[in-house]
């Protein structure tokens, strides 16, 4: 993957599939310490013990189709590959969630890249999930939730192109204030 | 400092699409545009075609036509693959597709009818 934001993406889909309802996208960046925290939390099915363990094994996937599964074990190694963590945790019935931490100053970190394009394209591709994603800076922070947006827009679906455009602009400028 | 979005916006395109809300009768009637979105299509850059497949769609304002996400097709290699289904026709296969090769899909097959052969699967597949 050549942005962590699509590692993001690809690991949201596991709780899609996992049948969450809602699903939490967490980026902490700590400037003076080097460290991002991305985590993704979701309160689908969640997973036996057994299953937790070899999550991170290529070879193992729950998919009936094939025999591998990568998305778990890639994002682990763009975490590990920088001297930062790989965690998951997750409890049948309750959800999972997944906590990495990013040496941002390693020659082997991997760029964020574009987390907007993430964010709008799950929202808008599960319209029937709420996602809440929040990205702090330091002290600065900024929240987008679909709870929210859903209060405010009524009958009106997210997937609404004004809508979309509306989502598009509010994360830039956010993001703008974030890095000001 | 420039304007900065709100909540409120959203109050007033509900308010807007109040007027202009259609029924949508049917659903077997759309044509639907299905994006592989698993690792392999994520790694091969199916985001930024999903994108460009909503992006076109809604700039149109086609209506009879849905853009949704699907798993692993199982042509990993292909990827980025998009599916195209029209009511009454056979399912179309593209394969190592791109943002820019989107809007000739759109224009040629979707709101044409005509299936743009050189990015199928039968043509690149051989």
């Amino acid at each position: 993957m050549r942005e962590l934001s699509l590692n993001i993406l690809d690991i949201a889909q596991n709780s899609i599939s996992a049948g969450a309802s809602l699903i939490e996208i967490k980026l902490v960046e700590e400037r003076a310490a080097g460290d991002l925290l991305i985590g993704i939390y979701d309160n689908g099915k969640g997973m036996s013990q057994e299953q937790v363990e070899s999550i991170t094994d290529p070879f193992f996937t729950t998919r009936t189709t094939r025999k591998v599964g990568m998305g778990i074990p890639l994002f682990k190694m763009a975490a590990e590959q920088t001297g930062g963590s790989f965690e998951i945790k997750s409890k049948p019935g309750e959800g999972t969630g997944v906590t990495t931490h990013f040496k941002t100053g390693s020659i082997d970190f991997t760029p964020l890249g574009d987390i907007r394009s993430t964010v709008v394209t799950l929202i808008t591709m599960n319209t029937d999930r709420d996602f809440r994603f929040s990205h702090r800076i330091d002290d600065k922070e900024f929240c987008l939730d679909t709870r929210e947006l859903r209060e405010a827009l009524g009958d009106v679906p997210l997937d609404n192109p004004e809508v979309v455009v509306w989502m598009n602009e509010y994360f830039k400028e956010q993001t703008e204030l974030l890095l000001q | 400092m420039s304007f900065m979005k709100s909540l409120a916006e959203l109050n007033a395109i509900r308010e807007k699409a109040k007027s202009t809300m259609t029924v949508r009768d049917d659903n077997t009637e759309l044509k639907r545009i299905v994006v592989g979105m698993a690792t392999c299509g994520i790694a091969a850059g199916a985001r930024p075609v999903l994108n460009a497949f909503v992006d076109e769609v809604a700039r149109r304002k086609l209506d009879g036509v849905r853009v949704s996400q699907t798993g692993c097709i199982g042509m990993c290699q292909y990827e980025p693959i998009v599916e195209v289904f029209i009511p009454g026709e056979e399912k179309v296969t593209y394969v190592k597709m791109t943002a820019d090769k989107v809007a000739k899909v759109v224009n040629d097959h979707i709101v044409n009818g005509n299936i743009v052969e050189e990015y199928t699967i039968g043509a690149i597949a051989k």
